[in-house]
């Protein structure tokens, strides 16, 4: 801030002696920009790729992308860039350049935080409903919506809306608005 | 009739849904460590990093594992309460100063004092990892077979002391 502030009284003072405008504020910005992208940098070096063998680092990544942060939950430890994170991806990075294989890895992380840490959680009887209900919710309004289906297609003519052509006529019969207000609520 | 009880019901499905599951706090990670052989370590203990304690020497005594660090700011809120807490003298209280700096932990000890029979140093969080640690201040109950048996994530509160862990310590003591 007294960086700005100093360049700012200085850029007026200039002002008023010579008129050498566009120098100052170009210099002031740049001078930000330098700064901000300096800060971003700082920001960015925990999730900045550590290893030396990339392909390594891929597989480090593509594991860290389905494990959750428990500190910071709605993030992966790829993304996140808790201190905890940095440490989850060490340890990944550390054991899948010992050898182990990614389903070792993935068994080390919940055998400590649970399987919580899973962002595909696997198939057992504390998850069967979640695994099953959007299956079952489905299969429900199917045979929901064939059942109403078939209720309907019995029912007689009469308990249906006339076909608008006919029921737009407009002496016979009553408005044709009251008539399908009606008609609307009797099938269901 | 028939046609308001459905939305009812479906009301009804849902508020319970909401109610059960906004009651619950997603803070609390439930630990696959309860019930399970607890982690094995061997540290350099904070006072003396020349001496070590490691999971085998605790074997045969109940007691209590409470995670903290000098700049962790809810265990400057639970301090008070763990050194009143020792005083009482219930349980082995052991410490693990996570993440933190020997020289930054032996001076906050010295400072607020030291509840703890012990604290081990564990300067990259890799034993607090073994132990699944992710929110500093957390404490686990450890029985005589060296089985976890309780965990508290966040800062303890008297009511958790006498009515969650204490019990469990009689228990476990008995």
């Amino acid at each position: 801030m007294a960086e700005i502030q100093a360049s700012k009284t200085q850029h007026s003072a200039r002002l008023q002696h010579t008129h050498t405008r566009r120098t100052l504020p170009g210099r002031t910005t740049a001078a930000l920009l330098c700064a901000l992208l300096l800060s971003t940098a700082a920001w960015c070096r925990d999730a900045a790729p550590a290893a030396d063998d990339p392909a390594l680092e891929a597989r480090m990544r593509a594991l860290a992308s389905e494990l959750r942060c428990v500190v910071c939950q709605n993030q992966t430890v790829a993304d996140s860039h808790a201190a905890l994170a940095a440490d989850m991806r060490q340890q990944i990075r550390q054991q899948l350049a010992a050898g182990q294989s990614e389903d070792q890895v993935r068994a080390f992380m919940t055998a400590r935080y649970g399987d919580f840490v899973l962002y595909r959680p696997p198939f057992n009887d504390r998850t069967a409903l979640l695994w099953l209900a959007p299956g079952a919710l489905m299969l429900g309004s199917l045979a929901g919506l064939w059942g109403l289906m078939r209720r309907r297609s019995r029912l007689a003519d009469a308990a249906f809306e006339p076909d608008s052509d006919l029921a737009l006529e407009p002496e016979d019969g009553p408005n044709p608005d009251s008539a399908r207000a009606s008609s609307a609520i009797r099938p269901l | 009739m028939k046609k308001l009880l459905i939305p009812l019901a479906l009301f009804l499905m849902l508020a319970a849904f909401l109610y059960v599951g906004l009651s619950r706090d997603p803070r609390e990670v439930p630990s696959p460590l309860i019930g399970r052989q607890a982690p094995a370590f061997s540290a350099s203990v904070l006072a003396d990093p020349a001496r070590r304690l490691g999971r085998d020497d605790l074997v045969g005594k109940v007691w209590v594992l409470n995670v903290w660090a000098s700049w962790c700011g809810a265990c400057r809120d639970e301090h008070p309460l763990l050194m009143a807490w020792s005083r009482e003298q219930r349980v082995t209280l052991i410490g693990l100063d996570y993440k933190d700096q020997r020289a930054a932990g032996q001076a906050w000890l010295a400072d607020g004092g030291n509840p703890y029979a012990d604290s081990l140093f564990d300067p990259d969080g890799r034993i607090g990892l073994d132990w699944g640690v992710y929110g500093v201040p957390e404490t686990f109950v450890i029985d005589k077979t060296g089985i976890v048996r309780f965990k508290h994530i966040g800062a303890l509160t008297p009511a958790v002391l006498r009515e969650r862990i204490e019990p469990l310590l009689r228990q476990l003591n008995g």
